[in-house]
C-alpha cells in the first residue's frame, strides 16, 4: 500500500485499475499529511455538530417524531402533506419567495453600495459612519422602534403625520392590514440587512492596494465607475460570493423581526414565512419529522438560490 | 484644485460632482441608520412617566440616571453576584470566539492554499452547511450534548461555537483574495514550515479578515442565554440574569431601557476596538495579491 502507484498504460484490467488508483489516492493523502493537520481540528467539530445533526435532521423528515415516543417510518408522507395538504404551508411559500426575491438583492446591493461609498471617505469618519451602518444588526432589538413608528391608532408617528398633513383622513392599521403588512417587514428588514457583509465588503475594499488604482489611472481608467467595474468589483469576488450567500441565507430566514411587528398569528397569514411554520410545528406542536421535511425544502431552495447567484456573479468584470 | 479640508481620502479618478451626490446619499442613510441607537439611548435616560407617555416622545426631555440606579438596585439583590454572571459571560465569550478563530483560519488557510484529496467535498459542506435552518438542529443537538455528558457545563455552548462555519467560509474567501501564491512558495524555499506560512506569513495579511471573524462570533456568543444547557444559576451567562429582571413587568420599563443599552455597549466596544484595527493594518500593509 506505501508504494508509490506505477504509471498505468491503459492496458491493465479494470480491477487492476481501481486498485491503482486507489494507491494513487492514498500515495496522494500521505503527501497532503500537512493540509490534514490543518483541517483536523475543526472538520471533526464541523462534523460532530453540523453535518451529523443535519443529517439526523434529513432522515426525521421521513418520519413522524413526537418527540416522545421514538420516530416511525412514514416515507414521503411528510412532504406529500406539504404540498397538497397544507394551505397554509403554500402561503408560507409564496411569502418566502416574496420576501427573499426582494430583501436578498436589495440588501445585497444597499451592503456593497455603501461600503463602496464609505470607503472613500478618510479612516475616522469612516470608521464612525461604518459604526452608524452597522448599528441596527448589532442592536439586538432596536426594530422595536419601528413598532412605535407604524402603530396603528393616532398617535403612531407616521399616522400622526399623515393625518396631520391631511393625506389621510383616518389612521391606517399598518401592522394588521395585509396590503401593508408586507411592505413594512421589507422596509425594517432592509433598514437592519447592514450586518456581516456589509463589514467584509469594508474590509475588502480596504484590502485593494491604491497601486492597482494608479496603474488603473495611467492604462485609461478615467473615471470611479469604470474603475469599479474593471478594478474593483473583479478583485472583491471572493467577498461578492460571500454576501451573495448571507444575503440568501438572511432573506430566507428572517423571522424575529417580522414575528414582532405584525405578531405570532398575523393577519390572513399575510407575513407567514417557512421558518415561522417550521417554528410553530417543532416547537408549539411537537411534529418534528413535518419541521424537518420543511426544514429540508426550505434548504433545497436555498441551493437553487446559490447556484444561480454563483452563476451571475461569474460574470462580473 | 481640489480643497483640502474635504473628507475623502485622496484618490484619483474623482469627480467633484459625484462627490456631492455620494455625501448627500451617505447623510440620508446615516441619518436613517442612525435612527435606532438615538431611540434606545433616549429611552434608557427617560423618567418613568415619559417612557409611559402619548403619543410617544422620539427625544428624551428631562434626562435622568434612575433606570441606571433601578438597576443596579435590582442587580444587588440577585442571590448570585452579579459579578459571577458577568464572568460567566466573559469567558464563554472569550474561549468560543478564541476556538472558532484559530480552529477556523487553520481550516481555511488549508482550504484556500492547499491541494488535497476531499478539499473540494469540505468546501461545498461548508458552504452548504450555512444554508440548512438551525430551528430544527435543536433537538440532534441537545441529544448529542447530553450523550457528552457537556449538559450544565460551558463546554455546551463553546464546543459548538468552534464549529461555527461561517468564519472558515469568510477566512477561506479572504485568504484566497489576498495572498498570492507565490508569497508562499518563496517562504517554501526559505525554508519556511507549513505552520510558520500559516502563522507569520498568512495570519499577519489576513488580519482585517480575522479581527472581522472577532467581531462576528462575539456578538453571536454575547447574546447566548444557554437555557437550554446551563441550568445552574450560577453558570448562567450575563444576558440570561439582565432579561429576568427585564422579565418583572410594566414597573420595570426604565430598567429594561438600561438593560438594552448596557447590552449594546459591549458589542458596540468590541467592534470599534477592532474597527480601529482594521483601519491600521489596512493602512500600513502593501503586500496583497496578484
Amino acid at each position: 500500500m506505501s508504494t508509490v502507484a506505477p504509471t498505468t498504460t491503459g492496458t491493465g484490467v479494470p480491477q487492476r485499475n481501481l486498485r491503482e488508483r486507489m494507491s494513487d489516492l492514498w500515495a496522494r493523502m500521505k503527501a497532503s499529511k500537512a493540509s490534514y493537520a490543518f483541517v483536523a481540528p475543526f472538520t471533526i467539530l464541523f462534523f460532530t455538530f453540523t453535518v451529523i445533526p443535519i443529517l439526523v435532521a434529513i432522515g426525521l423528515s421521513f418520519t413522524y417524531f413526537n418527540m416522545v415516543q421514538a420516530p416511525k417510518w412514514v416515507g414521503w408522507e411528510n412532504y406529500l402533506r406539504l404540498f397538497l395538504a397544507d394551505d397554509v404551508f403554500l402561503i408560507a411559500v409564496k411569502n418566502t419567495l416574496l420576501f427573499a426575491v426582494i430583501t436578498g438583492p436589495v440588501s445585497y446591493l444597499l451592503c456593497f453600495v455603501f461600503a463602496w461609498l464609505i470607503n472613500e471617505l478618510k479612516p475616522k469618519i469612516r470608521a464612525f459612519l461604518t459604526l452608524l451602518f452597522y448599528a441596527p444588526s448589532i442592536s439586538a432589538n432596536a426594530y422595536l422602534v419601528w413598532t412605535v413608528l407604524f402603530s396603528g391608532d393616532t398617535y403612531g408617528y407616521l399616522n400622526g403625520l399623515l393625518l396631520y398633513w391631511g393625506v389621510i383622513d383616518r389612521p391606517i392599521q399598518w401592522l394588521v392590514d395585509p396590503r401593508w403588512m408586507m411592505p413594512i417587514v421589507i422596509v425594517v428588514s432592509l433598514w437592519m440587512s447592514l450586518g456581516v457583509s456589509f463589514l467584509t465588503f469594508i474590509a475588502g475594499l480596504q484590502g485593494i492596494d491604491n497601486s492597482f488604482y494608479e496603474a488603473a489611472a495611467v492604462d485609461g481608467i478615467k473615471n470611479r465607475w469604470q474603475e469599479l467595474w474593471f478594478i474593483t468589483l473583479p478583485m472583491m469576488r471572493p467577498y461578492l460570493m460571500f454576501g451573495a450567500i448571507i444575503a440568501i441565507t438572511q432573506s430566507f430566514a428572517a423571522t424575529q423581526s417580522i414575528q414582532a411587528l405584525t405578531g405570532a398569528t398575523p393577519t390572513d397569514w399575510a407575513t407567514w414565512t417557512i421558518v415561522q411554520h417550521m417554528q410553530d410545528y417543532a416547537t408549539a406542536r411537537y411534529e418534528m419529522g413535518y419541521a424537518c421535511a420543511m426544514a429540508v425544502v426550505l434548504f433545497v431552495v436555498m441551493v437553487g438560490a446559490q447556484r444561480l447567484v454563483q452563476r451571475l456573479l461569474r460574470k462580473i468584470g | 484644485m481640489r480643497f483640502d479640508f474635504s473628507l475623502r481620502a485622496k484618490r484619483i479618478n474623482r469627480s467633484t460632482g459625484g462627490d456631492v451626490v455620494i455625501f448627500a446619499i451617505l447623510a440620508i442613510g446615516a441619518a436613517f441608520m442612525a435612527m435606532p441607537m438615538v431611540y434606545t439611548i433616549s429611552n434608557a435616560f427617560k423618567p418613568l412617566n415619559e417612557l409611559f407617555i402619548f403619543p410617544p416622545q422620539f427625544f428624551v426631555r428631562h434626562p435622568t440616571l434612575d433606570n441606571f440606579n433601578d438597576l443596579f438596585v435590582l442587580m444587588a439583590k440577585s442571590w448570585v453576584p452579579i459579578s459571577r454572571y458577568f464572568f460567566n459571560s466573559l469567558l464563554i465569550v472569550a474561549l468560543g470566539t478564541a476556538g472558532n478563530v484559530a480552529f477556523g483560519s487553520m481550516c481555511a488557510y488549508a482550504l484556500a492554499k492547499h491541494n488535497f484529496p476531499g478539499k473540494e467535498a469540505l468546501n461545498q459542506l461548508i458552504m452548504l452547511s450555512l444554508m440548512f435552518s438551525g430551528v430544527v438542529l435543536m433537538i440532534p443537538h441537545y441529544l448529542l450534548i447530553s450523550y457528552l455528558g457537556w449538559m450544565n457545563t460551558y463546554w455546551a455552548i463553546v464546543v459548538p461555537a468552534w464549529a461555527m462555519t461561517l468564519g472558515v467560509y469568510l477566512m477561506r474567501n479572504f485568504i484566497t483574495a489576498m495572498i498570492h501564491d507565490t508569497l508562499l512558495e518563496a517562504a517554501r524555499i526559505d525554508g519556511a514550515s507549513e505552520f510558520d506560512c500559516y502563522w507569520r506569513i498568512v495570519m499577519p495579511i489576513v488580519k482585517p479578515a480575522w479581527l472581522t471573524l472577532i467581531i462576528l462570533a462575539f456578538q453571536q456568543l454575547w447574546g447566548t442565554q444557554g437555557e437550554l444547557y446551563l441550568y445552574a444559576e450560577q453558570l448562567k451567562p450575563l444576558p440570561y440574569a439582565l432579561n429576568q429582571i427585564v422579565g418583572g413587568g410594566v414597573g420595570r420599563a426604565g430598567a429594561a431601557a438600561a438593560v438594552t443599552v448596557i447590552l449594546m455597549i459591549v458589542p458596540i466596544t468590541v467592534f470599534l476596538i477592532n474597527q480601529s484595527q482594521i483601519v491600521q493594518t489596512m493602512g500600513t500593509s502593501g503586500i496583497t495579491g496578484e
